[in-house]
């Protein structure tokens, strides 16, 4: 009805702006006209709930008598239970001696003796932090997860690689997976594997196989085809070409598919404990549920020690030329390394001995404590200012604006921005949130989302349009923003809990300080990467900088923009739902009551998918940019 | 390489596991459990942590009595209160230390599917309700009776409970029957979620000192009573059955004699661990001094249990099987 309306002032000859100044007239004065109508308040036994709530009570009295479960789903969560105690018992054998001296060695193999003291300093603090058994089992879990998502997951980036007719079947199912929030996954993982390490591991599993599919994909695509023709051409089969040619010459690349499956599953593993996995995330959930930052921070700091160990060293592996093996000194070094390990193992203790950690629990805790009573002020009066000025209206707005309003803006909208299929495609994502019966709290979702964005993108654009224009502040920059993303997203929970307590601007907080680190980078590769010859020729045109900023540079990064937008919401939306912990409310909250209240259930596992649904909506609205890219894809590209 | 080795491994999964299909119950997980632990142990004991500092304070002092007296090596995994039942049927549970009532999950995994077994009492006696700090009551001495909450409910609005008034909960896990009391009750209030029985605490706290209204779920037995002065409000008089229908609730929770619940597995195989869990049994005043220490004597659990344990031995003495 209101694109009817636009069309003839347009003839009119009237300024770009005045369609959708028009269309945004039109939106409120329908809202002012039909605010209150059409609306649908949250009902927590909804039929669509009570079904799914009512198939899991099926599932949990057939789970051991019906054919599905006994001769398949069982025997998966067996195997992969099976395979967790293997590692456990291995790893719990070799105690932290061996522990120790094994990664040491591989640390040396991998990059020299600086990785070893690396890794040897690493493993020591897990003890020195009080988290020995944790640490292990949390090991174990991503020892699990990864070999398994290697396993599936490199043949079918092999497959993908040199099909096209497979890579076009994978890469949508791998778009979907990765916009996926983590969350999402839990329920549907509990009602068929039950609860426990298995679950954790399935979990995290399906969490980390995308960027080994993906990149195993590209490196096996990028190999270069005169090789595999001189290979043929000599002769080879297909796989003498496989083995010989294809995987070797895709080796580095295909080492960074490791590097980024581990990086997966570390940032899942804390996640998994929402389904009673072990390990690491226990203390972190122990430390939220009891409102104690001193529990969690030491945790967050292992598992960040964790990921910067592996992420060292596969990235070394990676760095290293296809060719290149480590010489025998560092064999014979890496040797006495592990061995020395091995044998010290009937010496001394398994366990860390208790007497040489490092107890911070409640030193932390008076830290935060007194951060708490000191900034008290300040923090309320952000928190409140925010909630009441931005939040609360907003979501007032999105509630009681009706359906049909919201869905026609977002047609519109992902019409306007992406064209029109991904139009019809975010319609149909909100279509089917409507359907599933969760509407009221995909709107306040969608309120936390819009408002975490606006500020990412605000906050993005200042410090990577200021990085752009000041080398010497990028230099500062860019290693934190390495930093940062090395860090699994949960660890960003923990200052916004300190500051803010349990509430929805909390959350806001948290996925703003997680999302903002690749917004910058992204706006600031984009500007970097405006041509210099336009640069020039605007500036002796007599531009002043302002002007360079705002007419050239900045319309010129359009592109890396909306690509840093869309970056930005996806992972603010992961973060919100995350925030369902911390008080964020709404379907991050509902997914977190799912798992504790079992009447509520089928509310979590519907709040899971229409989580999915409007992280697919959103992309879909600001997809115009470009492909959307893997989350981290700067590793590739540097 | 990688994928021959997984395919033996697979094999050996699948061989384990007879032909007659694979049960949850097979579950691995408990088998090699006590991999980490000192040749000396008589074996390993899970018990379930719920998130509320009085069930750690049992937990706790059964878990040093374990480990010091009967030598077993104890596991404390968190697992909220519904999940640890599920834990009984996975074999990643073995005690439930402080049960709250649950007479759904008491049928479905201990009649129906024999899972788990009741244990005894824990001597405590647990209740529910909602509190207000008592200046309120002081002030407003008819607000104690849910009748008239609607006349103050402008005086609880929050930020988070837009035009209603709040009722502050604890962790989403706590047995609730909040949005069900609201409803039926026709009551302008709404449920926010504090996330934890540390923001419930905080809260109280500061209402008392600060003189904000508040209204809050919260229970006994808890060390915060000694020290912050609350009221309970009076919702409609508790009978027996009114609370069968979790949609129909519109009566107060009953006071419940707090159990322990343990799983079948553990009752036929536990030996003394077993025996102690049973034996287990003490007053609300005896947790209330250990979780105190635990919260405002910057102990641990294991340094509160110890001081408990050696003030009390006559106590605990009787617990030990012979």
């Amino acid at each position: 009805m209101s694109t009817t309306a636009v069309s003839t002032p347009s003839r009119l000859r009237l300024p770009r702006w005045a369609a959708p100044a028009g269309i945004a007239v039109l939106f409120v004065v329908a809202y002012l006209v039909f605010r209150g109508t059409a609306t649908l308040p949250h009902d927590k036994e909804a039929p669509q709930f009570l079904a799914v709530t009512g198939l899991r009570e099926w599932i949990d009295d057939h789970r051991n008598d019906n054919p599905i479960f006994l001769y398949f789903l069982n025997y998966i969560r067996l195997f992969v239970g099976q395979l967790y105690d293997l590692f456990e018992v291995v790893l719990y054998a070799l105690g932290w001696p061996g522990i120790t001296g094994v990664l040491g060695a591989l640390g040396w193999l991998a990059g020299g003796r600086r990785l070893a003291l690396l890794a040897v300093a690493s493993v020591s603090a897990f003890g020195v932090l009080g988290l020995w058994e944790p640490s292990v089992d949390t090991l174990a879990l991503v020892a699990v997860a990864v070999l398994l998502s290697l396993a599936i997951g490199i043949p079918l980036g092999v497959w993908a690689g040199l099909s096209p007719r497979a890579r076009r079947v994978i890469t949508p199912v791998l778009d979907v997976m990765q916009i996926m929030p983590t969350f999402a996954y839990l329920a549907p993982l509990a009602l068929f594997f039950h609860i426990g390490a298995p679950a954790g591991a399935i979990a995290t599993m399906i969490y980390s196989i995308p960027p080994a599919i993906r990149i195993t994909a590209l490196a096996v695509s990028q190999v270069s085809p005169t090789a595999v023709e001189a290979s043929t051409s000599l002769g080879a089969t297909r796989a003498q070409t496989l083995f010989k040619v294809y995987l070797p010459l895709a080796r580095p690349t295909m080492a960074l598919a490791v590097n980024q499956t581990i990086m997966m599953a570390l940032s899942m593993v804390v996640i998994a404990n929402l389904i009673s996995a072990p390990g690491l995330g226990g203390d972190i959930i122990r430390g939220l549920s009891r409102a104690q930052v001193g529990i969690m921070l030491p945790a967050g700091v292992a598992v960040v020690i964790m990921a910067v160990l592996l992420d060292r060293m596969t990235m070394a592996v990676s760095k290293r030329g296809p060719h290149a093996r480590p010489g025998r000194f560092d064999w014979a070094a890496a040797g006495v390394l592990a061995v020395a390990g091995l044998a010290l193992i009937p010496v001394l203790p398994k366990t860390w001995p208790e007497n040489l950690t490092v107890n911070v629990v409640s030193e932390i805790n008076d830290a935060v404590r007194w951060a708490e009573n000191n900034w008290y002020a300040v923090t309320t009066f952000v928190k409140d200012v925010t909630t009441e000025g931005l939040l609360n209206p907003l979501q007032t707005l999105f509630t009681s604006a009706p359906w049909w309003l919201v869905a026609l803006a977002v047609l519109l909208l992902a019409w306007r921005v992406s064209g029109v299929r991904p139009a019809l495609t975010a319609l149909g994502c909100l279509l089917a949130i409507l359907l599933l019966g969760i509407w009221h709290h995909t709107m306040q979702t969608l309120t936390t989302v819009v408002i975490a964005v606006l500020v990412t993108l605000v906050i993005g654009l200042l410090l990577g349009v200021a990085a752009a224009r000041s080398p010497r502040y990028s230099a500062v920059q860019r290693p934190i923003l390495d930093a940062a993303q090395t860090m699994p997203a949960f660890v960003y929970l923990l200052p916004a809990l300190a500051l803010f307590g349990t509430t929805r601007f909390t959350a806001i907080f948290a996925s703003v300080i997680y999302a903002v680190p690749p917004v910058v980078r992204l706006v600031e590769d984009g500007i970097k990467g405006v041509p210099p010859t336009v640069v020039e020729a605007a500036a002796s045109a007599g531009s002043t900088s302002g002007q360079l900023l705002w007419k050239v540079q900045l319309p010129m990064a359009r592109r890396a923009i909306l690509l840093a937008a869309n970056q930005g919401i996806v992972m603010t939306l992961a973060m919100v739902v995350v925030g369902g912990l911390v008080g964020a409310g709404a379907l991050g909250y509902d997914v977190v009551v799912g798992f504790s209240q079992r009447a509520d259930f089928g509310m979590g596992f519907i709040a899971g998918i229409a989580t999915v649904l409007l992280g697919v909506m959103l992309d879909r609205i600001t997809q115009g940019a470009d492909r959307r890219p893997s989350p981290r894809r700067r590793r590739l590209t540097s | 390489m990688k994928i021959r080795l997984l395919a033996g491994l697979l094999a050996l999964g699948l061989g384990t596991a007879a032909c007659g299909g694979a049960t949850v119950g097979d579950s691995p997980s408990s088998a090699p459990a006590a991999a980490g632990s000192s040749a000396a142990s008589a074996g390993t004991v899970k018990i379930a942590i719920n998130p509320w500092v009085g069930y750690e304070a049992s937990a706790n002092v059964v878990a040093y009595l374990l480990k010091n007296e009967l030598h077993y090596d104890v596991e404390m995994p968190e697992i909220k209160e519904q999940l640890a039942w599920e834990g009984f049927e996975t074999g990643d549970v073995d005690v439930i230390i402080e049960n709250w009532g649950h007479p759904d999950l008491k049928k479905q995994y201990i009649e129906e599917k024999k899972v788990a077994v009741e244990a005894g009492s824990t001597g405590n006696k647990g209740v529910i309700g909602w509190y207000i700090p008592k200046w309120m009551a002081d002030e407003h001495p008819d607000i104690t009776d849910y009748k008239n909450l609607n006349k103050y409910a402008d005086m609880f609005k929050t930020s988070e409970s837009g035009d209603k008034g709040q009722l502050l909960f604890g962790d989403p896990s706590y047995v609730s029957n909040e949005e069900a009391l609201i409803k039926n009750l026709k009551l302008n209030f709404k449920v926010v979620v504090g996330g934890s029985e540390a923001a419930l605490i905080k809260s109280a706290q500061q209402a008392q000192e600060q003189k904000k209204p508040l209204l809050f779920y919260f229970w006994d037995p808890h060390w915060l009573f000694s020290k912050t002065e609350l009221v309970r409000v009076k919702l409609p008089a508790y009978t027996e059955g009114c609370d069968a229908d979790p949609k129909k609730v519109a009566c107060d929770y009953p006071e419940m004699d707090l159990d322990k619940i343990v799983s079948k597995k553990f009752a036929d195989t536990g030996g003394k661990a077993y025996e102690l869990v049973k034996n287990f049994n003490w007053t609300n005043e005896d947790q209330n001094s250990v979780s105190n220490d635990m919260t405002n004597n910057g102990m641990t659990g294991e340094e509160a249990a110890k001081k408990w344990v050696e003030a009390n031995t006559a106590k605990w003495q009787a617990w030990i099987p012979k």
